[in-house]
Order: C-alpha cells, then sequence, then structure tokens
C-alpha cells in the first residue's frame, strides 16, 4: 500500500516537472498554425523542423551557448574555489563563531539580487567589464559564494577531525591538507556545490541582460531574450521553444552525468567506529 | 637520542574543565614510556600536547636540553598512532604510508624504498595497493602503524592503539609491538588504559589519575611498591583487597578482624591496609596464623580459581590453584605481604623493618 502510494506521488511530481519540458518539445516541432489555434493541438502533424532551422539561421545559439559555458564555468570554479578555503577553515572553528559566521552568509544570501543590480553595473562599468566575461563571472561568483560555503562546510565538518590531524603529522600544510585530504574526502559535496553554482549561473538572466549589450558576448539567457517577431503582435514560440531546449540540454546532461557522484558515499573507512 | 622531558604541565580547557595539573615526566631514549590511567585521566591530552595538537596552558617540554613545545606540529618529527588508526580512506595503503614523506619533499625512490620496508616488516607488503576500506581491522592497524614507522620519527606516540582490536589479536599485536620498540630501539610514549598492556610493554609508567601523576616507575614497582591505595587498587587484575580500619594500641580493628600494625611511620589512628588475592595464603585445613574462611562465590579462570571468601565480617578475595573445594576454608594474611596506606591521604606508609615490633 505505501509502496503504490509512493510510486503514485513520485509519478505525480515526475508529470508536474516534465509537462511544461514535454509542452516546449511539442511547440519546438509544432507548425506555426497548429500552436496558437483552439481547441489545443496537442501532437504537431506533421513535426517540423522549421523552427530550429530558422532559429539557427537568425541567432548565434552556438556563441550564446559557448558564453553561458565560459562564464558559468569560470563563475562555479572562482565559487567553489575561494568556498572551499572558507568551508576548511570554518569546519574547524569553534562552534559558536562558526555559527555566526555562517548565518552572517545566510543573510548575505538572502539579499535581493535586484537591489545589487545598478550598483554592480556602475562597478561593472568603472571597471570597464561591460562586454566581458568577469563583468558577469565575479557577480555570479560572489552572489553564489553563501551557498557554497554552506553546503561545502556540511562536507568537510563530516570528515574525522583525526584525519585532518594525522595530516598535520604528516608534515601536510594547509593548503596540502585541503587538496590532499579533506577535498578528496568531501568530493561529493564539492561535485553538488559546484553544480547548484553553476546551474544558477546558467540560468541568470538580469545581469547577463543588463552587462552584456553585444550579440556576440551574450549568455544564452539574454540570447532567447532577444529572439522577436516580425512585428511586436508576433511571438515565434516555435523558435523560443526550439531555444529554450537547446539551453536546458547541457544542463540536463550534467546532472545525469555527475548523478552518482552527488548520491555517493562519503567517508567509508576513513576511522574504526 | 634524547630524552624528552616534561615539566609541570597543566592544560585546562576553554570551558573551564581541567585536563592535566603539573604534570612532570621523563621519556628515556630508547625506552618505552607508557601513560596509563582510567578513562578521562588526560593520558591522550599529555599525548597530543607532546605531538602539538593541544597546547598546554602551562609547563614546558624539552627534547634533550632544546625546548621543544615551539616546534611546529608539522616539523615535531613525532609518528602518531591514532587510536580509530585515522587512515586516508581514499588512498592506497602504498600513498597512506608515502603521504608524509613526499610532504617532506623526499626523493622519489628513497620514498618508495622505505614503504617497502616498512611494509614487509609489518607483514603488509601484500596489502600496498588496497583502500584502507578493505582490510580487516588489525590489517588497518599495521598500516596505521606503518604510517608511524616508515619516517623514522624520533619520537612514537601510539594513542590506545590495540584498543579497537579483539582480544585475540590485542595479545599478538602487543607482543609484537615489544619486539618492534625493541628492534627499533624506538623512544615510545604509549597511552593505554589497559594495565597488561602497561605491564608487559613499559620500561616505565606513569600513572596518571583526575590529570595527575600518581606514581612513576617500572612496572614491577608499581605492582610491588604501589605510591597510593589508587595506585594499589588500579594495577593488578584481580584487584587488591583493601579495607579501612581504626588502629589501636599496635592491631588495626576490622570488621571481625584484627590484624598487628608494624611500628614506626604506619602507627596511624586510621589505616587502609591492601592484600593482593594472589599473595592470600589458602589451604583447606587449619594452619598457623590461618583463619577461618567461608567461600561465598568461586569464579574458575582457568589456571586458577577467584574465591570470594568471608573472614571475619570482612569480604576477601583470594586467587588458588582450582581443584575440589569445601565451603570452608583456612586463609592467612601473610603481613609480609600487607600494604598500608594513610587513613586519609591513601599515601603509601613503609614499616621501617630496622625498628623492632
Amino acid at each position: 500500500m505505501r509502496r503504490v502510494g509512493l510510486a503514485l506521488a513520485t509519478a505525480l511530481l515526475a508529470a508536474w516537472s516534465l509537462a511544461p519540458v514535454a509542452w516546449q518539445l511539442l511547440t519546438a516541432v509544432k507548425p506555426d498554425a497548429q500552436i496558437t489555434r483552439t481547441p489545443t493541438v496537442y501532437l504537431p502533424d506533421p513535426p517540423t523542423s522549421r523552427h530550429v532551422t530558422a532559429l539557427l539561421a537568425r541567432k548565434p545559439m552556438a556563441v550564446y551557448l559557448a558564453n553561458s559555458l565560459a562564464v558559468s564555468a569560470v563563475a562555479t570554479t572562482l565559487a567553489v574555489g575561494v568556498a572551499a578555503l572558507a568551508a576548511a577553515a570554518l569546519s574547524r572553528s569553534a562552534a559558536a563563531s562558526r555559527d555566526r559566521a555562517l548565518l552572517g552568509l545566510l543573510l548575505l544570501a538572502l539579499f535581493p539580487p535586484i537591489l545589487l543590480l545598478f550598483p554592480l553595473y556602475e562597478g561593472v562599468r568603472a571597471l570597464g567589464w561591460v562586454n566581458h566575461l568577469p563583468g558577469l563571472a565575479l557577480p555570479y561568483a560572489a552572489l553564489n559564494l553563501p551557498l557554497a560555503v554552506w553546503i561545502l562546510e556540511s562536507g568537510f565538518r563530516q570528515i574525522p577531525r583525526e584525519l585532518d590531524e594525522a595530516a598535520r603529522l604528516d608534515g601536510l600544510g594547509w593548503l596540502a591538507r585541503l587538496a590532499r585530504v579533506q577535498a578528496p574526502l568531501a568530493a561529493p559535496s564539492l561535485v553538488t556545490a559546484a553544480i547548484l553554482v553553476f546551474i544558477f549561473c546558467w540560468n541568470e538572466f538580469m545581469l547577463a541582460l543588463t552587462f552584456m549589450t553585444r550579440d556576440s558576448h551574450k549568455t544564452v539567457t539574454a540570447g532567447i531574450a532577444s529572439i522577436g517577431g516580425a512585428s511586436i503582435y508576433e511571438i515565434p514560440w516555435g523558435q523560443l521553444s526550439a531555444a529554450v531546449l537547446l539551453a536546458t540540454a547541457p544542463l540536463v546532461l550534467l546532472v545525469l552525468v555527475f548523478e552518482r557522484r552527488i548520491a555517493g558515499g562519503l567517508t567509508r573507512g576513513a576511522v574504526k567506529g | 637520542m634524547d630524552d624528552l622531558r616534561g615539566e609541570a604541565i597543566s592544560k585546562v580547557f576553554p570551558g573551564g574543565a581541567r585536563a592535566l595539573e603539573q604534570v612532570s615526566f621523563r621519556a628515556r631514549a630508547g625506552q618505552v614510556l607508557t601513560l596509563l590511567g582510567p578513562s578521562g585521566c588526560g593520558k591522550s591530552t599529555l599525548l597530543r600536547i607532546v605531538a602539538g595538537l593541544e597546547e598546554a596552558t602551562s609547563g614546558r617540554l624539552f627534547l634533550g636540553e632544546r625546548p621543544f613545545d615551539g616546534v611546529p606540529t608539522g616539523q615535531r618529527d613525532v609518528g602518531f598512532v591514532f587510536q580509530n588508526y585515522a587512515l586516508y580512506p581514499h588512498l592506497s595503503v602504498e600513498d597512506n604510508l608515502s603521504l608524509g614523506l613526499r610532504a617532506r619533499g623526499r626523493p622519489r625512490a628513497e620514498t618508495a624504498a622505505r614503504v617497502r620496508r616498512t611494509a614487509e616488516l609489518l607483514g603488509i607488503g601484500a596489502l600496498l595497493q588496497r583502500r584502507p576500506g578493505q582490510l580487516s581491522g588489525g590489517q588497518q592497524q599495521r598500516v596505521a602503524l606503518g604510517r608511524a614507522l616508515v619516517r623514522e620519527p624520533r619520537l612514537y606516540l601510539l594513542d590506545e592503539p590495540l584498543s579497537n582490536l579483539d582480544a585475540l589479536l590485542r595479545e599478538s599485536m602487543r607482543s609484537e609491538l615489544k619486539l618492534l620498540f625493541r628492534r627499533l630501539n624506538a623512544t615510545v610514549l604509549y597511552v593505554t588504559h589497559d594495565q597488561a598492556e602497561a605491564m608487559s610493554l613499559s620500561d616505565e609508567v606513569l600513572l596518571l589519575d583526575d590529570g595527575r601523576v600518581r606514581q612513576c616507575a617500572p612496572p614491577q614497582e608499581l605492582y610491588a611498591r604501589p605510591a597510593d591505595l589508587f595506585v594499589a587498587t588500579f594495577v593488578g587484575s584481580p584487584r587488591m583487597n583493601t579495607w579501612l580500619g581504626e588502629c589501636a594500641e599496635g592491631g588495626l580493628q576490622l570488621r571481625g578482624l584484627r590484624l598487628d600494625v608494624p611500628a614506626g611511620p604506619t602507627r596511624r589512628p586510621r589505616l587502609w591496609v591492601g592484600l593482593r588475592p594472589e599473595d592470600v595464603e589458602v589451604r583447606p585445613t587449619p594452619f598457623e596464623g590461618a583463619r577461618e574462611a567461608l567461600v561465598e562465590l568461586a569464579e574458575p579462570l582457568g589456571d586458577r580459581v577467584l574465591l570470594t571468601l568471608r573472614v571475619g565480617g570482612e569480604s576477601l578475595r583470594a586467587l588458588t590453584p582450582p581443584g575440589a573445594r569445601s565451603e570452608r576454608l583456612w586463609a592467612r594474611l601473610p603481613p609480609e605481604r600487607l600494604h598500608w596506606f594513610d587513613g586519609q591521604s591513601g599515601a603509601r606508609l613503609d614499616p621501617r623493618p630496622t625498628q623492632a615490633v
């Protein structure tokens, strides 16, 4: 009985989550006339590749994707790298000061990013980084730092203290301990943090739209926003859907590849319990 | 090689808990000094202070004549064996052993040779490519030991290294450790709460209780001349019989039992007297100096039987050879085997044989 309930709930949740994706997929291959017709046409008849070809002809989707990849990768590396340093220190600090620092980070994370938009824009412009990669990568890394620190800190804290002490006695400095002992043991946390940060960077729209004005530097979210029709009364639903699918596919692949690492065990065999 | 000395080491934890109070000790070069005591007595804290994992609140450490407490943890050159082994779970046995050498920038060939030598010495040569998770408890223990040995440090620190092994393995590892320490001529600080381990491994034992040194002596002396009541009852198994009584007219009055008190400093108004179970003389028939004893409990230990007897109103435990027994026996408490302690402080009182009774 409980099993059936669980299966049903899982199916419902999956349907709820996947329905919009399925709708996008269907729209991307539906002839224009059928997209807006009432009553709704669910299955395209016949499926068409017109939207995809039209999209690729009009917009440099490959460039958008490459920009997104570059910005997200740099931001993720920065955020996770800096967060690892912070988390390694925090996980070995006294409980009271550690909790204060983590709470402070949480408050920072709760600060609405839209309030940062104009100060950030002024900063990015003053540095001459409008339409340059660091203009997005640095703010992304900073905005995601609290999340990454939280995830990594809890991962590092699970590493038995004796391992750290053994490494100290083995003559490893703090950086060597982080690289050779803590990071490998907290690999699942590192992967989790990296994926979450990467997804956030990939999906980010507001800063991308504001800081990247040239088509050659737009990330994929800003790029999709620039897809318009011949007139303001026409919305190219088919092309938009195709673009959204193209933008989503890399993320899905990423998560599928690393899924096992995320679920992987933590510190088996470290110390005898 | 130099002696390691600790002078008046005290440790107070941030919460206010006192772990060590004015502990002084000397670990002689090439010898094994065991820190023995019940759990919570501060012995592990002392070991961690020597390793540099904790800082003493006050007191000094010296290696030879040079101060040792200012040396950074990573440069103290100590081999440490953790109670729970603390092997790097993501590294192979080989890498577990070699990490410390590589971190110190030793040449690759030398590192490999040392790892091989150590692995062979400990009989783990065939396990070098395995991960700690794939090893049995005994094998993990050897790897942990190997990680300390491979660097050939000037000081070995072992924190209850055998406590996670089962009884059989513990005993064979104990003998093996003793041989190993002798072979390496190693200076060793060995923490344990197991007195059998302390007795068999040590050149000297530092017995701690509640952060204070109770006695520091070779194992045999610890057993034969315990410095106070605590040492007397902590060392020796089964534990020493002890009774508290009032002293009057050269005799100690116990419940239904009177013992002659030797002259000299032992003549105090209140006295503790102790007698080890193995020192009690028990026979089936009356003999000189013996008292009647009723058997309350007999616990066979294999080679001997531990009897709980009632002599007068006091309970007395005695180790006797196995064999047929009746309910009634005769027991003698040999006066020369009695240990006397002050009724208040518990300090040992030695009768002076020169003063005639």
